[in-house]
């Protein structure tokens, strides 16, 4: 366990569904999120990448405190975040916060600004009116934002700009970590800029760590220290992002590479159309991932493989039998 | 880098609640006999009546305009206007309170349940299900019964009857509130339950309150009517109307007035009620507000008179369009969503329209073959050629025969365009059969083959399956199918893989890539992504505010960007095996389309922006073959020396 770790996961799941009908026969039961172990260290940016149903907003959820695992552990800064979520979100909300994906969806449209963002400073800080006021401004300050914004309601305002005001949400009770689930991928790209800046310089200005859950490889590769990837509600490759992102060991995080658009990138890689996700009601045995895999073999479809570190790399493991080589 | 530009004021261009309502004739007139009724009601003590309730049998049954009695007499010789105006009073006051107490409860049920979900929720509301279990008359009627007759029970009655009718239209609002990404935020700000749903919830809810109320009303004073009618609500001598109407009754024959005056105000009090309520409902309720009650035809409407007519098409090109200008009519403003549009498509050539949100690159695509919503919009000028036929001069019925066929369209989410209650075969086969004359199972045997075409294994199967049964994948690929099954000569594609994941984008690409090349198609390609286009289009054309601003080979303009912001939006985006690379972003927002500047639109946000920018409208210059730009100082003179 790292000295250092501001966030520990050890083995989280949750199952969806499940247990049993009023007359006894099984409900059927979804694995959202696996067996899933990793560590944030103070002051980096985690990237989570995987595509949709994969499991990642789940696992943002349950960090947050907003979903409570069915297993494991997740322990910030010394406690246990399961068991204090459940008493008092407060506390936990004092220290992590969220940024949502949909930035009109997650802004009342019945209330101004100002309400909006003086929520966490009443209820999680208990400011007074004058304390409030300063903070407000340091706030829309923060994000760039005039504060005369502060008396308007939500959909006066553009998709970037709602943005920002999530974020300063996020940032008022001056947590110290930050979930952001894929807070750029509504944006236009030019405003998709505008706000992976004002996030880096967040980040050094309030000295926050991140975890920034996306599907897009080449937004996570430009904020991450370290990248994650999930396939089918598991981790199955996690390292430092330029290692993961240049040189990947599983086969998953390869293909998702080839199939990442690029200006200048003629041919993409073509697969077979009947590999696909497996049935979450019905999931394989062994590796989830080996109907699609190229180099599965007897074995993935047997056992599932464990989360393993690399040869010669201690810091980058994958859930592979069979990784690609380090370059 | 403060946002200084004021967020759009949306607000101002739509007329507010008040002129909306007023907007409907039914309704205006409803407000104006319910106000009516309601100021004459108010106003009874301080109008000189006689005691509606004091007998005089010498003057019983007088007719209406007897000497001193407007509206007659009853049968017990009061004045019937009197008795009237108290009567409407007591009427209204109990259909009034009757409301306020059932939307009061009804809706706190309703709130609790949908919030809460899960055990509250069962129990909640399988205890309204029991009480709609009964017919609501004889329920009243049990209920008057168990507390006696009386006009104060007769209210509470009706108030527990219609208190179900509020529980379930708010607790389905309520649900789905619940559910969204602002009550999770409230949460994480420290709110409380109690507070999320009073504050956060509540407030979303109400214009669904109101709704409900203004409909009930009504429905109310009705039941109240019914109640005293039956002798159980007001007792004598207490004058309501329904007490009236049950006390004319007797003599409806020999003194018909005494019960048809009760009658009709009981008939002009609910119909006003109801056409105002009406009314209220289609302001306020959302689903109208975003253009329900606004009925496109079923092709855009062209303006006459600015069509070039005789245009020599272009050889090479299968979809030649000239000068499209497409524009959208809101109350008095006029936005021009392309303006000046000029593109060709050959056959098995892909073009891609890159722009971002609010461009005008999906609306120059859907106004070729006229799918664009009239009203509001319609096309104000050019022409658009498919193989040197018309297409705005064309008859609709002309129109409607290439829609599908020499013409077709993937659209972004294929959940929402494939129809979920058939099978994706029956919409194959209807989609063939209503451009050729096929049996059913030469055009299944043909479905078949569509789906071998866009590599989906096991046709036969798949043909069986839903729409919800695919993967977003396969259902993309079905789209594609559907618009390759009529010997399609132009595909217009817009955005179809922005909902998929990347390995599924990849493989729809690819094949929709190999597809046109198979079958010498030509294809419309509309998206935001310069990595999308790299991997598909041959020629690239950029859009801004309604018009393109650079065109090319896309290798061309990826290289050497000429238009500032091409280059700036190509910077902007984050490289994959570039971490380090600062992204560029683009200061200030595109301009609204209502009040475009004369010269470049993009000047206000352009780095390389001088004074002759903004002062005359800027032409599409040649810069080489093949490629066009719309700019005064092309970055391209620097990026050829350098």
């Amino acid at each position: 366990m790292d000295d250092a770790a501001l966030l520990q996961i050890d083995n989280a799941g949750r199952v969806f569904g499940g247990g049993r009908t009023l007359f006894g026969s099984k409900k059927p039961a979804v694995h959202a999120v696996q067996d899933v172990s990793f560590s944030v260290r103070k002051g980096e940016t985690l990237g989570v990448v995987g595509e949709s149903g994969c499991g990642k907003s789940t696992l943002a959820r349950m960090i947050v405190g907003l979903d409570a695992p069915t297993g494991g552990r997740i322990v910030f800064d010394g406690r246990d975040l399961v068991a204090e979520a459940g008493r008092d979100l407060r506390r936990l909300s004092r220290e992590v916060q969220y940024v949502f994906q949909d930035p009109v969806a997650s802004l009342n449209p019945r209330k101004t600004i100002r309400t909006i963002l003086e929520a966490p400073l009443i209820h999680l800080l208990g400011l007074d009116r004058a304390a409030r006021e300063k903070r407000l401004g340091e706030l829309m300050d923060a994000v760039n934002l005039a504060p005369e914004f502060l008396d308007r309601y939500p959909h006066e305002f553009s998709g970037g700009q709602a943005q920002r005001i999530g974020i300063a949400r996020a940032l008022a009770a001056d947590p110290k970590l930050i979930i952001l689930d894929e807070p750029v991928s509504a944006l236009d790209v030019s405003v998709q800029a505008q706000v992976l800046n004002i996030l880096d310089g967040l980040k050094d200005r309030f000295g926050l760590t991140y975890i920034f859950i996306s599907h897009d490889l080449s937004v996570v590769e430009s904020v991450s220290d370290r990248v994650a990837v999930m396939y089918f509600g598991r981790l199955v490759e996690i390292g430092p992002g330029r290692t993961v992102l240049s040189t990947p060991r599983h086969p998953y995080t390869h293909l998702l590479l080839q199939s990442a658009p690029a200006p200048g990138r003629r041919a993409l890689i073509s697969e077979d159309a009947n590999t696909e996700l497996p049935d979450p009601y019905n999931p394989p045995p062994g590796c989830a991932f080996h109907a699609r895999c190229p180099r599965g073999t007897d074995i993935c479809m047997t056992k599932i493989p464990p989360l393993e570190a690399m040869s010669g790399e201690t810091d980058h493991r994958a859930a592979c039998f069979h990784p690609h080589e380090a370059r | 880098m403060t946002d200084a530009s004021a967020p759009a004021r949306r607000a101002a261009a739509r007329p507010d609640t008040l002129r909306l309502l007023l907007n409907n004739t039914l309704a205006t007139a409803g407000l104006a006999i319910f106000a009516l009724i309601v100021l004459i009601a108010l106003a009874a003590p301080l109008l000189s009546l006689p005691d509606p309730d004091a007998t005089a049998p010498v003057d019983r049954l007088l007719r209406p305009l007897a000497d001193g009695h407007l509206l007659g007499t009853d049968a017990l010789g009061r004045d019937i206007l009197s008795r009237l105006i108290w009567g409407t009073r007591v009427s209204l006051l109990v259909g009034i309170s009757a409301t306020l107490i059932a939307a009061f409860f009804g809706s706190l049920i309703g709130l609790v349940a949908g919030y809460a979900g899960g055990r509250v929720d069962t129990l909640l509301m399988r205890g309204i299900d029991m009480v709609m279990a009964f017919p609501y008359i004889l329920l009243a009627l049990a209920i008057v019964a168990a507390l006696g007759p009386g006009l104060l029970n007769a209210l509470y009655a009706i108030a527990v009857v219609n208190i179900p009718f509020f529980a379930r239209n708010i607790r389905g609002i309520a649900l789905g509130l619940s559910r969204r990404e602002f009550v999770d935020a409230a949460r994480l700000s420290g709110k409380s339950n109690a507070q999320i749903l009073f504050l956060e919830v509540l407030p979303n809810v109400l214009p669904v309150i109101i709704i409900t109320m203004s409909t009930t009303i009504g429905w109310m004073i009705l039941e109240t009517a019914g109640l005293s009618f039956l002798g159980l609500g007001a007792q004598p001598p207490q004058a309501d109307l329904g007490s009236m109407l049950g006390e004319g009754r007797k003599i409806l024959f020999t003194a018909p007035h005494v019960s048809i005056i009760p009658g009709l105000m009981i008939f002009a009090l609910v119909m006003s009620i109801n056409l105002l309520g009406d009314g209220v409902r289609d302001v306020l309720d959302p689903r109208l507000k975003s253009g329900a009650l606004t009925r496109p035809v079923a092709r855009t409407a062209v303006a006459k008179g600015n069509m070039p007519d005789d245009v020599a098409p272009r050889r090479d090109a299968i979809l030649d369009v000239r000068d499209l200008k497409t524009e959208f009519r809101f109350g008095g403003e006029v936005f021009k969503a392309v303006g000046g549009v000029d593109l060709h498509v050959g056959r098995g050539e892909c073009l891609g329209i890159v722009g971002e949100s609010g461009s005008g690159k999906s609306v120059s695509a859907m106004s070729i073959m006229g799918l664009v919503p009239t009203p509001p919009g319609r096309i104000a000028g050019g022409i658009a050629l498919l193989d040197g036929e018309n297409l705005f001069t064309a008859t609709d019925e002309r129109i409607r025969q290439l829609r599908g066929s020499a013409v077709s369209h993937v659209f972004q989410d294929p959940l929402s365009t494939l129809h979920p209650l058939f099978t994706v075969g029956a919409q194959l086969i209807e989609a063939i059969q209503a451009h050729r004359p096929l049996t059913k199972a030469q055009a299944r045997a043909k479905a078949a083959d569509l789906l071998k075409l866009v590599r989906i294994p096991n046709p036969a199967e798949r043909l069986k399956s839903y729409p919800h049964e695919l993967s977003g994948g396969m259902r993309q690929r079905i789209c594609i199918a559907m618009a390759l099954a009529n010997d399609t000569k132009v595909i217009i594609a817009d955005e179809p893989t922005t909902a998929l994941d990347v390995t599924v984008q990849a493989q729809v690409l690819a094949l929709l890539d190999a597809l046109r090349r198979e079958k010498n198609t030509g294809v419309l390609f509309i998206t935001h992504d310069f990595g999308v286009v790299s991997a598909i289009c041959d020629r690239v054309a950029v859009m801004y505010a309604g018009k393109f601003v650079e065109t090319g080979t896309t290798e061309d303009v990826l290289k050497a960007p000429a238009h500032p912001y091409t280059a700036k939006l190509i910077d902007c985006v984050p490289v994959l095996g570039q971490p380090e690379r600062r992204l560029d972003a683009i200061e200030g927002r595109p301009p609204v389309v209502n009040n475009l500047p004369d010269g470049c639109a993009f000047a206000p946000r352009c780095p390389r922006a001088k004074d002759d920018c903004s002062e005359a409208p800027i032409p599409l210059t040649e810069l080489g073959e093949n490629r066009t730009v719309r700019c005064l100082h092309p970055l391209s003179a620097e990026a050829a020396n350098g």
